[in-house]
């Protein structure tokens, strides 16, 4: 065997060592000692955020018989997602200090970097069986971690609910690849594409609706999204915001790359209709079961199901713009959504308040997270100055690039009264924060150094993003 | 009476659906467990069972059934501790009880 190959895996590779050097420092501090185990994770991980950038390849490469391939553009998604996890794991410092959670605060940042080497291998393969070994690497960890805060009832049934229709979705998708399987005598992406070809049958059609029924279950794609409310609501802040933010991501990018590479041959005659239905679905329910949420956790659910029919939009175009429509609108998600959770979990930190209606008046005590509460909302429902907008701009230009199909403009129409739709409840969240008084607003507090480090980066990042584009020209040009 | 495909494809289809079944109708959770195992059992025999018949000269069906194994094990004892943890929290494993968020 030529072990040359493993370097073509340095991200993944670095990634374990680093999850292996704070599982040992966590595993060998002296109590005393464990303090530190935070910082030391999100050092590593900020390492793990520049190495990424410092070793993008200039070619693709490939390895183990094509198993695993890596190019520019997986850098670049990896890239984003490491971002990602680098908040959540700055963001996470204070409630990681917290009574009950700090015995075990390693176990935290070891799970949050095992569940990102598995989407690290759900994003880089090629084949179906390092796939679903990278998909459960993912999402088994991440059961645990909804599970974390044990002395929290709702913990428990939010991790109860998302494990079982974890293993069902898994389920689910894997007797799709069966079938898919069964079909064409081989795993391999590139394999079953050739072997697909433009054969329409009735166990390629099931195969696939079962595929997407899978990711749906990932990705909350109404009518898979029944867990997600709760699952949110239920986990604690950091895991829930890993969870929207940088699980939803990758499910997405990978879905990406099944659909246009294993299934592109299929693409009007078969998945075209289904992920329009899918779409359209998940937008319109996601927005109108928004509207009538108190909780700030379960708003944001139902929020990021419908920012998930959005990133889908990027898919529906078929075409190599959707790829890096869909990096940008991840890259834009990560800073807005990260955003809205570090002022959430500033506040639920210091006030244990997590209601809309606890917001009232929050400008006139503490303006500074009135003001990136304020930004997150701007950006997440698409307001022009801020990155948020030119997400949405790009995902639906990639829906309709080199189209004159009268229903993709139908469908890019219900987007945008959709987007005006989200606008309400976005809003109300301004509101109430700007307008609203109330006898007892939350008390002006200072929010720990590492919760405003967090908020500082993502603020930087919506306004930057929204206003510097060759962020956006990268990914084109790559893509 | 030869053996044929359909022989084994019925039976992991009927074992899918009683799976699909099970876990939509029972309301214990360690039930809704046994029904999952089900799933993925079916699926492991199709994979065994196409790689058997259709391609005999490969072998990628049998290394995915053995790694679906390890998988469905794993799933499987997560599963069992947390719901091990639930019963702790509340003496209760009936998910018609595990509702305290709805809205």
């Amino acid at each position: 065997m030529d072990y040359s190959q493993f370097f073509a895996m340095k991200q993944e590779i670095a990634l374990l060592i680093a999850f292996l050097v704070v599982f040992l420092c966590d595993t060998f501090a002296s109590p005393k000692a464990a303090k530190s185990v935070p910082v030391v994770g999100c050092l590593w991980m900020a390492a793990i955020v520049a190495f990424g950038f410092v070793t993008i390849p200039g070619y693709e490469e490939s390895a183990f018989d094509g198993m695993y391939a890596t190019s520019k553009v997986m850098y670049a998604i990896k890239n984003t997602l490491n971002i990602g996890a680098f908040i959540v794991l700055v963001q996470a410092m204070k409630w990681a200090d917290s009574d009950f959670v700090s015995i075990r605060r390693g176990e935290f940042y070891e799970l949050i970097m095992l569940t990102l080497f598995g989407m690290y291998l759900m994003i880089s393969a090629r084949h179906f069986l390092l796939f679903i070994i990278g998909l459960e690497t993912a999402s088994l960890p991440l059961c645990a971690l909804v599970a974390f805060d044990k002395r929290r009832y709702e913990s428990h049934e939010a991790a109860i609910k998302y494990v079982l229709t974890a293993v069902f979705s898994s389920a689910i998708l894997l007797m799709g690849l069966s079938l898919v399987y069964g079909l064409t005598g081989t795993l391999y992406y590139a394999g079953i594409a050739s072997a697909v070809g433009s054969n329409v049958g009735v166990m390629l059609a099931v195969g696939l609706a079962f595929v997407m029924a899978g990711f749906g279950y990932k990705i909350s794609l109404v009518p898979f999204h029944l867990w997600t409310a709760d699952v949110y609501q239920g986990a604690p802040t950091p895991v829930t915001s890993y969870l929207s933010v940088i699980s939803k991501g990758s499910a997405a990018f990978a879905f990406l790359v099944v659909l246009t590479q294993v299934f592109a041959t299929v693409y009007s005659s078969m998945w075209e209709w289904m992920l329009y239905a899918l779409i359209v679905l998940t937008i319109t329910v996601g927005n109108l079961f928004a509207m009538r949420q108190v909780n700030m956790k379960r708003f944001l659910a139902f929020s990021s199901i419908s920012q998930a029919g959005y990133i889908m939009l990027a898919v529906m175009g078929d075409n190599p713009m959707g790829y890096s429509a869909l990096m940008f609108y991840v890259l834009v998600y990560v800073f807005s959504n990260l955003a809205a959770f570090g002022v959430i979990g500033a506040i639920e930190n210091a006030t244990g308040k997590i209601e809309m209606t606890d917001y009232n008046g929050l400008y006139k005590t503490n303006p500074r997270l009135a003001v990136t509460m304020m930004l997150a909302m701007f950006s997440l429902a698409g307001i022009p100055p801020f990155a948020g907008f030119f997400s949405k701009f790009f995902v639906f230009t990639s829906a309709l690039n080199g189209t004159d199909s009268t229903a993709l403009y139908v469908l890019v129409l219900i987007a945008l009264i959709n987007t005006i739709i989200s606008l309400y409840y976005y809003l109300l969240v301004v509101k109430a924060m700007f307008i609203n008084d109330s006898d007892a607003p939350i008390a002006t507090f200072r929010s720990a150094c590492s919760e405003r480090l967090g908020m500082w980066i993502c603020v930087a990042g919506i306004i930057l993003l929204g206003i510097f584009s060759p962020i956006y020209n990268y990914l084109l040009t790559i893509a | 009476m030869d053996i044929t495909i359909l022989c084994y494809l019925i039976p992991a289809l009927v074992m899918f659906c009683c799976g699909v079944y099970g876990f939509m109708t029972r309301r214990n959770m360690i039930a809704m467990l046994i029904s999952l195992e089900l799933m993925l059992n079916a699926v492991d025999l199709n994979f065994v069972l196409f790689n058997r018949y259709l391609y005999p000269g490969s072998n990628e069906g049998w290394f995915f059934t053995l790694f679906g194994i390890a998988i469905a094990a794993a799933e499987t004892a997560l599963a069992i501790a947390i719901i091990v943890n639930l019963f702790h929290a509340s003496k209760n494993i009936d998910v018609r009880d595990v509702a305290h968020m709805k809205h």
